[in-house]
C-alpha cells in the first residue's frame, strides 16, 4: 500500500514502540502533526519550547535506557532544539530527532522559517540525515534509531522536507540494517583483558574508576560484582553516580573538581588504576600534566576508541561494549590462581581510611540561616534515597551529587558534560513519563530554573507531580563562588535582583509553592511534600545561606592532589 | 610531524564537511585536502595531509573513524607510498622568457599545455617539493597565476585501500 511521507513517519514510530514523542508543532510538520493526531498508539507531549522537549526526551531515555524522540519544525523549532541535542550529544544520550524543513524545492532560497539544519547540528549530532526521496523515509529512520543506541550512544537527526511527508511510496520496514561504514565494536580484545586482570591482581594500590558508560550501557550489577569480588575501592564521576552504591563501603564518593577527598587522593597515588566506561575530562582529572607526573598503569575500557588514550596515555586499552567486557574480566578473575595482595591491600584501605577521616563534605548548619547541603541531606532522608534526582547546573548540582547518595543506576539525571542551565525540570518530566510511579525531584536553582520555567505549564497540562527543589541564594552561586575566589570578589552579575515570588508564580501555574526559611521548617516542609503533596507538583522555595561555596574544589587547571578543603578557609 | 591520510567515505551530501567540520571544530591541522568519487560511484576518496604529534595523529585517525560515514581511513604515511600533486602555472613567456621557460618545464617533466603570444600554461605533477622547486627556479616575476590540487596518496607494493 501507498504511504505518505507522513504515515510514513508515524509508522516507523509505532514500529520502534515509541511510547513518547515530545515536540512542538509548526508549518513543516504540519503533515506529521496531521497522522499523529489520527493516531493512539504513542502520546505525543506538548512543551512550551522546543528546548525542554529535547531535554525532556533525553532525560526519558537516561531513566529508562529507551530511546527519547522528539518532533520539531523548522528554522525555529531546531534551533530551540539545539542547546538540548548538544546537551544530550556530550552525554551520550540516544536520541532521535525528527525536524521538519522547508520544500525541497524551497531549500537554499531563504525561505521562511528555513535554516540549514543539518549544519547547525552536524557538530552535536551522533549522525544526521536530509530526507531527499520519500521512498529514503523509512530506511533513514530506521537507520536513525540504529545508530542512536549501537556503540557509544547519542542523538540522531533526521531533517524532512514538507513536501516529502506529503509525497506516497510504498513503505517497507527494513528489519535489519547493515552499513558498511558503521559497525560499532562490541568484544574486547581477549589478550588485553588477561593482561588487564594480571596487572589487576598485581596491584598494590588499586582504584576502580567509573563514569557514564557504567549507567549507559547497564553495567551497574557487573561493575558492583566485580568490584566487590576484588574489594578495590570505586571512585564514580559525576555521570556515574548510582553505577556503584554510594552506600557501599568500597566506595569513596565523587571524584574530580568537587570530588571527595579520599576520591581524589586516591585516584592521584594509586598504583594501577582501571576507568571503566569514564573519558580523564577536564573537570575529573584536573590537569593531565599533573595527573600524569604520578606514575601509574592504565587500564582503560570503553566503548569508543577515541576516548582512550585522548587526555591521558593508557597502557591497557580495551575497546568493547562495557558488560560484556566486565563479564571477560569477572570470568577470567574468578578462574585465576591469583589473589590481591591482602596486606597491601589493607595497608592501601588504612590510608585511605586516613584520608576519608578528613571528612571532607562536612559543614556547619546553625539555628539561623539554611545550608544548602542541609536541604539535600534532608530530601535524602525523607525520600528514603529512593528518588529520582535531576539537577540543574551550578552549586546545587554540586552539592545534590555530594550529598544525595545514589545507590542505583539511571536515578541522578543532570547535564554533565555540556553543563546545561535549565535542564532540572524538563528532566524531571522526561524521568516521569519514563517511570510513571516514580518519586521525582528537581534539585534546581533561582537562576537555573528560570531558563525553563514556561514548562510548569507542560508538567500542569499532564499532572506531573514533581517536586522542585530550589536552593535560592539569590546568586548565581557557582560563578559567584569563581568570582569570589580567583576574580578578586567581584562579582560581576552574579547577583540575580527582582526575583519572582516563587510561591505565588507555582500557585499561578496551579501548581503548590512553599517558601522555607528556618532550618527548623526543612524536614517538616520536606516530609508534607512528599506525603500530603503526593500528587502535586510542590515548588518549594528554599532561601538558602548565600555565601555557601561547594567544597572541596580542584581549582581549573590543578591537580587532583591541589584541593581546597572547607576547613582551610 | 607530516601524515597522509586516506580515507574512503559514502559519497553522500555533505560528507566533505563532516570531515573538514570535524578538523576545525577539534582544532587539528589541514595542509590540503582533496577529494574525488571513485572507480565505485557510491564511495569517494580523500587525501588529508596533516602535521601533528603521534597522539594528535591517532585522534585524528581516531575522530574519523568515528564519523558515520567514513569507510575507511588508513594513514599511508606509515608505510612505503606514493603522493603525487598536479599543479598548473600560467607564465610570462615572451622575449628570452619563451625558451627559457621551455627550458626549465622540460627539465621539470612539464609539459606545456596552453600557448597565447605573450604566455604558457605548464602543467606539472609530482611530489610537493618538486612543485615548489620548480617555482624557485623560475623567475618569481614571470608567474601569472597557479593552481594546486592539494596531494592524493596511493600505497606502494599490495597495500590496498578498497572495500
Amino acid at each position: 500500500m501507498q504511504l505518505t511521507g507522513a504515515e510514513i513517519v508515524i509508522r516507523c514510530l509505532h514500529e520502534e514502540k515509541v511510547e513518547y514523542v515530545f515536540g512542538y508543532p509548526g508549518g513543516s510538520v504540519l503533515y506529521i502533526y496531521d497522522e499523529l493526531f489520527k493516531q493512539d498508539k504513542f502520546k505525543h507531549v506538548l512543551v512550551r519550547h522546543e528546548q525542554a522537549a529535547v531535554h525532556a526526551a533525553d532525560a526519558y531515555s537516561r531513566s529508562s535506557n529507551k530511546i527519547g524522540v522528539c518532533l520539531v519544525t523548522s528554522g525555529p523549532g531546531v534551533t530551540n532544539a539545539v542547546t538540548g541535542i548538544a546537551t544530550a550529544h556530550m552525554d551520550s544520550v540516544p536520541l532521535v530527532i525528527i525536524s521538519g524543513q522547508v520544500p525541497t524545492a524551497y531549500i537554499g532560497q531563504d525561505a521562511f522559517q528555513e535554516c540549514d539544519t543539518v549544519g547547525i547540528t552536524r557538530p552535536c549530532v551522533k549522525h544526521n540525515f536530509l530526507v531527499k526521496d520519500v521512498r529514503d523515509l523509512a530506511v533513514t529512520l530506521k537507520k536513525a534509531f540504529y545508530i542512536a543506541k549501537t556503540g557509544r550512544p547519542g542523538p540522531v537527526l533526521v531533517d524532512i522536507p514538507k513536501d516529502i511527508t506529503n509525497q506516497k511510496c510504498e513503505f517497507e520496514y527494513p528489519k535489519t540494517i547493515a552499513m558498511r561504514s558503521y559497525n560499532p565494536m562490541v568484544k574486547g580484545h581477549s589478550g588485553q583483558i588477561k593482561k588487564a586482570v594480571q596487572m589487576l591482581l598485581e596491584a598494590k594500590r588499586p582504584m576502580i574508576y567509573a563514569g557514564g558508560g557504567v549507567i549507559l550501557s547497564d553495567a551497574a550489577e557487573k561493575l558492583t560484582k566485580f568490584a566487590r569480588s576484588l574489594g578495590y575501592p570505586v571512585t564514580n564521576t559525576l555521570m556515574g553516580l548510582g553505577g556503584f552504591p554510594a552506600t557501599d563501603k568500597h566506595s569513596l564518593g565523587m571524584l574530580g573538581m568537587h570530588g571527595t577527598y579520599e576520591a581524589n587522593m586516591a585516584m592521584q597515588h594509586c598504583d594501577v588504576l582501571i576507568a571503566v566506561g569514564a573519558r580523564f575530562d577536564d573537570r575529573v582529572i584536573g590537569n593531565p600534566a599533573n595527573f600524569a607526573g604520578v606514575s601509574r598503569k592504565i587500564i582503560h575500557i570503553d566503548i569508543d576508541p577515541s576516548s582512550i588514550s585522548k587526555r591521558v596515555k593508557v597502557d591497557v586499552p580495551i575497546v568493547g561494549n562495557l558488560p560484556d567486557v566486565l563479564d571477560e574480566l569477572q570470568k577470567l578473575l574468578e578462574a585465576s590462581a591469583g589473589v590481591p595482595d591482602p596486606k597491601a591491600l589493607a595497608a592501601w584501605w588504612k590510608q585511605i581510611d586516613e584520608w576519608r577521616s578528613k571528612k571532607s563534605l562536612k559543614y556547619k548548619q546553625g539555628k539561623e540561616i539554611i545550608m544548602p547541603q542541609y536541604v539535600i541531606e534532608k530530601l535524602y532522608e525523607v525520600t528514603g534515597g529512593d528518588a529520582f534526582i535531576t539537577s540543574d547546573v551550578g552549586q546545587h548540582q554540586m552539592w545534590a551529587a555530594q550529598y544525595y547518595k545514589f545507590d542505583k543506576p539511571r536515578r541522578w539525571i543532570n547535564s554533565g558534560g555540556l553543563g546545561t542551565m535549565g535542564v532540572g525540570l524538563p528532566y524531571a518530566m522526561g524521568v516521569r513519563f519514563a517511570n510513571p510511579k516514580a518519586t521525582v525531584a528537581c534539585v534546581t536553582g533561582e537562576g537555573s530554573i528560570q531558563m525553563n520555567i514556561q514548562e510548569l505549564s507542560t508538567a500542569k497540562q499532564f499532572r506531573l507531580p514533581i517536586k522542585i527543589i530550589n536552593l535560592n541564594n539569590r546568586y548565581l552561586g557557582m560563578v559567584r563562588q569563581w568570582q569570589q575566589m580567583f576574580h578578586g570578589n567581584r562579582y560581576a552579575e552574579s547577583y540575580v535582583d527582582a526575583l519572582p515570588d516563587f510561591v505565588k508564580l507555582a500557585e499561578a501555574y496551579g501548581h503548590v509553592g512553599m517558601k522555607i526559611e528556618r532550618p527548623a521548617d526543612v524536614e517538616p516542609a520536606l516530609r508534607e511534600t512528599f506525603t500530603k503533596h503526593k500528587n502535586d507538583l510542590v515548588f518549594m522555595d528554599f532561601l538558602t545561606d548565600q555565601t555557601a561555596n561547594v567544597y572541596p574544589m580542584v581549582a581549573a587547571g590543578k591537580g587532583l592532589s591541589e584541593m581546597i578543603l572547607a576547613e582551610e578557609l | 610531524m607530516r601524515h597522509i591520510i586516506s580515507i574512503l567515505i559514502e559519497n553522500e551530501a555533505g560528507a566533505l564537511s563532516r570531515v573538514s567540520g570535524l578538523f576545525s571544530a577539534r582544532a587539528f591541522n589541514i595542509e590540503s585536502l582533496t577529494v574525488a568519487p571513485t572507480e565505485d560511484a557510491s564511495l569517494s576518496r580523500m587525501t588529508i595531509v596533516s602535521t601533528g604529534s603521534d597522539d594528535v595523529i591517532e585522534q585524528i585517525t581516531k575522530q574519523l573513524n568515528k564519523l558515520i560515514d567514513v569507510v575507511k581511513v588508513v594513514d599511508l604515511s606509515e608505510a612505503a607510498h606514493i603522493e603525487r600533486e598536479l599543479m598548473l602555472v600560467r607564465v610570462r613567456a615572451a622575449g628570452k622568457d619563451r625558451e627559457e621557460m621551455k627550458r626549465i618545464a622540460d627539465i621539470f617533466r612539464g609539459r606545456i599545455i596552453d600557448v597565447t603570444d605573450s604566455t604558457y600554461v605548464i602543467e606539472l605533477t609530482g611530489n610537493g617539493s618538486k612543485l615548489d622547486a620548480f617555482l624557485e627556479a623560475i623567475d618569481r616575476s614571470l608567474i601569472l597565476e597557479t593552481v594546486r590540487t592539494g596531494v592524493s596518496g596511493i600505497g606502494r607494493g599490495d597495500r590496498i585501500l578498497k572495500v
